[in-house]
């Protein structure tokens, strides 16, 4: 298995992560090599086999929907990278 | 006063509560070990020795108080730990071993922090991790490696590495940690300590900064397999906060004198004593598995017989669950921010400039497994075999009460010793990761030193919520053998 440098651009834009190209260069050597390691799975056969998502078995966590009190918004906000008039604050999403 | 290396959690509470000891004192003894030793090891991301002095002369005050009213003291009250710094502690900053969560300081803890504080616990500092817990030797955290205090030169396993050397080298006696895929196993077997992987559920996720969400288990390091069911009995149960903990009742403790283990039934895998594993390795854990024996366990063979895929199958859930997980460091809410100029910037640059080459490997990873086109391939064959693993665990339980088998193939190894080669350190996870898809408790304790003089462990692995049975071994075993009392020379 060998990923194309267009793949693993592809792969990163998907993933919204900048690489240098010399990162990509280096992972898709070392994608390749990793999806070579864990393409044995595919001899195995696993007709009938259902798929396991999580460990516990299958059970309701509904519970009632109460308010409480959560977070304030000074405290919320505290992490943010830029923050104005108690909101985070983004560049523009539409020109 | 007693060195700091031959205090555990058991002796450091009866000392606090026949008042030999004050908590202020036994806190100063861990800073001043911390201060003298801590450079050569480097185990602490964060320390907090103002908050910690703050919360034992609180512990202090409140046990005179409590005593004179002669309520009941807290179990835990004025015992000083470590956290690893995946998990949250109010007003210390989180840094996940990341770039990206630099100036990240929680506004609320974690419930497994909370449990401890509730209990009394003084908090030391955070504790070196590889970044986001993605490594098997603590080198890749953004803030420096950590050395295994047994040989400076060599890696003290991970990704709870920096939790197990401070354990080992006498700088708390017992410290939180985090197993995805054998990161509180894995470290405790390189740093020759105890620790406890729990059943996936019994203790609370809420607060542990996510990797991969139906694999990570909140786990205890100390220097006995006691200590570690100390901590673990007051972190367990359910949590209304996270949806996958689970309200099991929690075993009585266990951990007593003259415990008996005649007619527990040990299952040995031949799966794993494969080629390649350190002589002396496969040597003191079979002569460990010897020991159970003479002791009145009934050992059997057992086969695992899915074993050898449980490696591709968590190379690609692990890195598809973190793939999702991590996708929250957007610079929008909290975390760096790398660039204004413009939305999609702001997402690839933040990103691209915070994670570290193994996180990034692994998004990549993951994003690929999950992408259209390769999504049934690879992410789902691999949870169709995750079901073929658990199912040779479940088949084995219904024969044996435990199963032993060795951490790691090898001894803590040489800093730098896989290069620039990710599948050989992700081989360094073959024996632990089969519990974390199985969802079963596994507890890792030392059994020997090899002819370097470094410490090799053993795991017991138990049916799901069958922790006890585990603590009843091991205990058993310590109860027998001196290994865990070994502390190395700083």
């Amino acid at each position: 298995m060998s990923l194309t440098l267009q793949e693993v651009e592809h792969i990163a834009f998907l993933a919204r992560l900048e690489l240098t190209e010399e990162e990509k260069k280096q992972y898709q050597q070392q994608l390749s090599d990793i999806l070579d390691h864990v393409a044995r799975l595919q001899q195995l056969d696993t007709t009938g086999i259902s798929p396991t998502s999580g460990i516990l078995s299958s059970r309701s966590v509904l519970r009632d929907d109460i308010p409480k009190e959560g977070l304030n918004v000074k405290k919320a906000l505290e992490n943010g990278p830029s923050i104005e008039a108690d909101q985070f604050k983004v560049p523009p999403v539409l020109d | 006063m007693k060195p700091s290396t031959s205090l555990n959690v058991k002796s450091s509470i009866a000392m606090l509560d026949s008042g030999e000891i004050s908590s202020v004192e036994l806190t100063n003894i861990f800073l001043e070990r911390i201060q003298e030793h801590e450079p050569n090891i480097h185990s602490f991301i964060t320390l907090t020795p103002d908050i910690a002095r703050k919360m034992a002369k609180e512990a202090d005050k409140r046990r005179a108080q409590l005593n004179k009213s002669q309520e009941e003291i807290p179990p835990l009250l004025g015992l000083p730990i470590a956290v690893k710094d995946v998990l949250c502690v109010e007003g210390v900053r989180a840094t996940c071993g990341s770039k990206i969560l630099e100036n990240f300081t929680p506004p609320f803890n974690a419930t497994a922090v909370q449990k401890l504080i509730d209990a009394g616990v003084v908090i030391l500092g955070k504790t070196n991790t590889d970044e986001f817990a993605m490594g098997s030797s603590t080198e890749n955290s953004a803030y420096g490696l950590t050395h295994n205090p047994w040989d400076v030169e060599r890696v003290p396993g991970g990704s709870s590495g920096g939790s197990a050397a401070a354990v080992a080298a006498g700088f708390a006696p017992a410290a939180l940690g985090t197993d995805t895929g054998g990161s509180v196993r894995q470290p405790a077997s390189f740093c020759g300590i105890s620790g406890l992987k729990p059943t996936y559920g019994r203790i609370s996720r809420y607060g542990l900064i996510a990797y991969g969400s139906s694999l990570d288990s909140v786990g205890v390091l100390a220097k006995s397999v006691e200590d570690v069911e100390t901590l673990f009995r007051l972190m367990a149960g359910f949590d209304e906060r996270d949806a996958t903990s689970l309200n099991r009742q929690i075993n009585r403790k266990i951990c007593a004198d003259n415990i008996s283990i005649k007619g527990l039934r040990i299952g040995v895998p031949e799966e794993y004593f494969i080629e390649g594993i350190q002589p002396e390795v496969e040597e003191q854990v079979r002569m460990a598995i010897d020991a159970f024996a003479d002791m009145g366990a009934e050992v059997v063979p057992v086969s695992l017989p899915h074993t050898e895929y449980a490696l591709p199958v968590y190379y690609l859930i692990a890195p598809a669950e973190a793939s999702a997980n991590l996708a929250r460091y957007d610079g929008v809410r909290f975390g760096l921010r790398s660039t204004n100029e413009d939305m999609l910037h702001m997402f690839t640059r933040s990103r691209g400039a915070g994670f570290g080459p193994e996180v990034k490997r692994r998004i990549m990873l993951g994003t690929y497994a999950l992408s259209a086109g390769y999504y049934d391939a690879y992410y789902g064959q691999a949870q169709k075999v995750r079901t073929l693993i658990k199912r040779d665990f479940e088949n084995a339980f219904e024969n044996v009460d435990a199963v032993a088998a060795p951490v790691a193939p090898t001894t803590a190894f040489k800093i730098g010793g896989h290069g620039d080669d990710p599948l050989a350190m992700y081989l360094e996870d073959v024996f632990t990761l089969p519990a974390n898809l199985a969802g079963i408790p596994g507890l890792a304790f030392p059994v020997g030193l090899d002819k370097s003089g470094l410490p090799v462990g053993m795991q017991l692995m138990g049916d799901q919520f069958n922790e006890a049975t585990l603590f009843k071994l091991a205990h058993a075993y310590q109860q027998t053998t001196r290994w865990h009392l070994k502390h190395p020379e700083l």
